[in-house]
């Protein structure tokens, strides 16, 4: 009833193509917005704030950059991980080599050393697909860590391989409270996110999905496969560096490579498997998912117990978390194989026919 | 199942009039520990010991002079980002705070130690996390007590010396460093190049990455090396990975050493036969001969209570090792309190002067029942390790043995690299060392 766009009449092409041609989805995203923006660093506490919201805008945009190159382009990665660590150990290295360049350009820099370690592994998508091409981006996942822990240069000769993020300033401000790391890390997610819807309606992303939905015919009507292949692999490395520059100066503080495996990689998979492949607003709702969820289970089994007295094992409860976890995404497969992103899409239809049904 | 239905409704109640009537008087430790996963046996058994060993601190002496000791449980995986949660999410519980929190882990002990210095939360990291945290100046939060990784690593050379007849007969041997690709493992590899140097062995590192289940090609590299020792610095399914491979290859179980974290009874037994021989070294002795473990057993265990529904895990390595992070903990809640005031619950602010100025003398460690279960303990605002000695053991095939005194460190090597080190990063990150 509240949700129908009758009476919305489009008379530009520009108001035509918006984000959000319906009305009630652009106030929506506005509160939404000013929720993020304002309502959460005044009310949130240090809690929500560095242990669950950081660490859940980061990953929402590592599953971003996934999304562009696996939901959007079609090629299937699993070096994300390693695209993370060239991001946060470059932005270390940025930052400690070259102080004057600052924090954001040093963000910049990482995610585009990223990109050149992703065109470069991005190589054999020219010949290969699919699960060959995932197996091929292993072999990234592991030389990258390789060079990491190796390569003293990359850890300032730390001798554990550890490196500490030095303080965020920019433009004579120090981010050090949650509330501030919480901002700039929304602000970057909120422009890359931005940035990255726009692109996927134009040109670009547009060549990016008719390479994902049949190749051979992308080429006959004139796409170019490696342009656009390696464009996808650059853009999506892009999103992941700077995901894991934020991993280690807005939300840990330290990072090690081994934060880095192949876990994430799947994690990161997961991710936009269970929020929508091929959809942004899926990457949040997976983020959200496999952020989340176990976090919350361990609190409700927590309060269970508690509340009943019941005297668990622990490790009971934690194989329990891990099971239940585990069946959940197994559901969610089978009963929505297009994710969470779709099954939003379907109760936004549903509630433009509500209440009457034809 | 009627009498389990009344017991645990007993439980039940007893727990809920239990904290109503001491709401204000408790003193909170949060239980960030780790039941599932490849580490889950350290895990759930040091955070075994240090619960059980509040339990009996409650039972018997109603909490540290009526302070009763309260824990939730997190589980942290083992992995940083967990830990960083279960960190926040336990630092504002109970009516202090926080008072102390022990990561058991050497990746989440890095990713907090910022926060908690800001936040003035107390780390324990015994017997593992960053070394340079031993200096008091530049990390007034952090306390690696009893023995941090590279004071027992010159005790393991000074052990090898042993074993060989003389630090002088060090010379041109052959060591293997065999460790855990992880932070963790690679904690020791500048303090065993300068051992090298100094005693002329030589020493080659070698990485097995996580989780280690699989050593085929390392134990080959270290077939045609021919060391005289492996050190192995494992965790987890790394270490019966390593002795049963080591068995394969030939190599002697009575040349290999472990460091504390592969020298528990879940690393040698998952190896059967092949672990016979096996050396490791420990800042705690199993067993449950002391006092301490008696009133453990008859307090809680007596009681129907205790983290352990498998009996025979009471006693082991990772138990008592929580037991003396127990101790400790407790022992430092006393201090402060008789500074701060007897019987009320203390800050983190105040737990670091507790820390700070704990003694266990043989004396309280005799009257504390755990003589012999630990070594004595005296930290400083400059020292932050306090012990610094190490016991070796030797795996039988059922047991461990003990086959030394406690081995002091050699604090002319490693306290230089601490400061050294831990100067570096206060330059890094501006801090301006105390004055102690």
């Amino acid at each position: 009833m509240l949700y129908r766009e009758a009476g919305q009449f489009k008379s530009t092409y520009a108001a035509d193509q918006q984000i959000f041609p319906i009305r009630q989805d652009r106030i929506a995203v506005t509160l939404l917005l000013l929720v993020a923006f304002i309502g959460v660093p005044l009310f949130a506490n240090e809690y929500w704030l560095s242990a669950i919201l950081v660490p859940f805008l980061i990953f929402a945009l590592a599953a971003l950059g996934l999304n562009i190159l696996t939901g959007y382009a079609g090629q299937l990665s699993l070096g994300t991980a390693a695209f993370m660590a060239v991001g946060a150990f470059m932005a270390y290295n940025f930052v400690l080599r070259m102080p004057w360049l600052g924090v954001i350009p040093s963000f910049i820099l990482a995610g585009l050393c990223a990109s050149a370690v992703g065109i470069v592994f991005g190589l054999p998508s020219l010949r290969i697909k699919g699960f060959y091409l995932a197996v091929a981006t292993l072999a990234c996942q592991f030389f990258v860590l390789w060079a990491i822990q190796r390569i003293g240069w990359f850890t300032n000769n730390s001798s554990t391989g550890v490196i500490t993020a030095q303080t965020i300033e920019i433009l004579g401000h120090t981010f050090d409270t949650p509330q501030s790391k919480y901002l700039l890390t929304l602000g970057i997610v909120a422009v890359l996110a931005l940035l990255a819807k726009n692109l996927m309606r134009s040109e670009t992303g547009r060549a990016f999905m008719a390479v994902r939905d049949m190749d051979v015919a992308a080429s006959v009507i004139g796409i170019p496969m490696m342009k656009t292949k390696l464009l996808a692999f650059a853009i999506s490395s892009f999103y992941c560096g700077v995901a894991g520059a934020m991993y280690a100066y807005t939300y840990l503080g330290t990072v090690e490579p081994e934060a880095f495996t192949l876990d994430l990689s799947f994690r990161i998979l997961f991710m936009i498997i269970i929020g929508g492949v091929g959809s942004i607003l899926g990457s949040f709702l997976g983020a959200a998912f496999i952020t989340l969820l176990p976090i919350f289970l361990n609190v409700f089994f927590g309060a269970l117990s508690h509340t009943f007295g019941l005297d668990i094992s622990h490790a009971i409860v934690s194989n329990i978390e891990l099971m239940i976890f585990g069946g959940l995404i197994i559901f969610f497969l089978i009963v929505e194989p297009h994710g969470l992103a779709r099954l939003w899409q379907i109760a936004k239809e549903k509630l433009r026919l509500w209440p009457f049904p034809h | 199942m009627k009498r389990m239905t009344i017991a645990v409704a007993l439980v039940a109640a007893s727990a809920f009039s239990g904290t109503a009537l001491a709401q204000a008087k408790e003193q909170f430790v949060p239980a960030n520990f780790y039941w599932v996963g490849p580490y889950a046996p350290g895990g759930s058994g040091f955070g075994g010991g240090i619960i059980d060993f509040m339990m009996m601190i409650n039972e018997r002496d109603g909490g540290v002079n009526g302070v009763k000791l309260t824990w939730d449980k997190c589980e942290t995986e083992y992995n940083n980002a967990r830990g960083v949660e279960c960190y926040e999410r336990q630092k504002n519980k109970g009516p202090t705070g926080a008072t102390v929190v022990h990561p058991l882990s050497t990746g989440i002990t890095y990713s907090i130690l910022e926060k908690a210095t800001a936040d003035k939360i107390p780390v324990i990291s015994m017997g593992y996390g960053r070394t340079d945290a031993s200096d008091g100046r530049v990390f007034p939060y952090i306390f690696p007590l009893i023995t941090n990784y590279w004071s027992q690593n010159t005790a393991k050379i000074k052990f090898i010396g042993q074993k060989e007849g003389g630090m002088d007969k060090l010379k041109g041997k052959k060591i293997v460093n065999l460790y855990h690709d992880s932070a963790y493992g690679k904690e020791t590899i500048p303090v065993l190049d300068v051992q090298a140097k100094k005693y002329g062995f030589q020493v080659t590192h070698i990485a097995v990455p996580h989780p280690g289940n699989e050593q085929q090609s390392q134990w080959l590299q270290i077939r045609q090396i021919r060391p005289d020792w492996v050190i192995l610095r494992g965790w987890g399914v790394m270490n019966p990975t390593a002795i049963k491979t080591a068995a394969r290859t030939g190599f002697p179980r009575e040349k290999m050493l472990g460091v504390w974290w592969s020298g528990a009874e879940e690393d040698v037994i998952p190896a059967g036969d092949a672990a016979k021989g096996y050396y490791a070294a420990a800042f705690n002795l199993p067993g449950t001969q002391h006092p301490v473990m008696k009133d453990i057993l008859k307090y809680v265990y007596g009681k129907g209570k205790g983290e352990f529904t498998d009996k025979s895990r009471i006693g082991s390595i990772y138990h008592t090792r929580g037991v003396v992070a127990g101790i400790i903990t407790v022992e430092a809640i006393r201090t402060a309190q008789a500074k701060f005031g007897k019987g009320k619950p203390i800050t983190g602010e105040q737990m670091q002067w507790g820390i700070e100025n704990l003694n266990l003398d043989a004396k309280r460690l005799k009257e504390l029942g755990a003589t012999d279960l630990m070594q004595p303990l005296k930290v400083s605002c400059k020292d932050h390790e306090g012990g610094g000695a190490v016991k070796f053991m030797q795996w039988d095939g059922r047991a461990w043995k003990v086959v030394s005194d406690w081995i002091p460190s050699d604090q002319s090597i490693v306290r230089p690299m601490i400061e050294e080190s831990a100067a570096q990063y206060a330059k890094e990150k501006g801090i301006k060392p105390r004055d102690c």
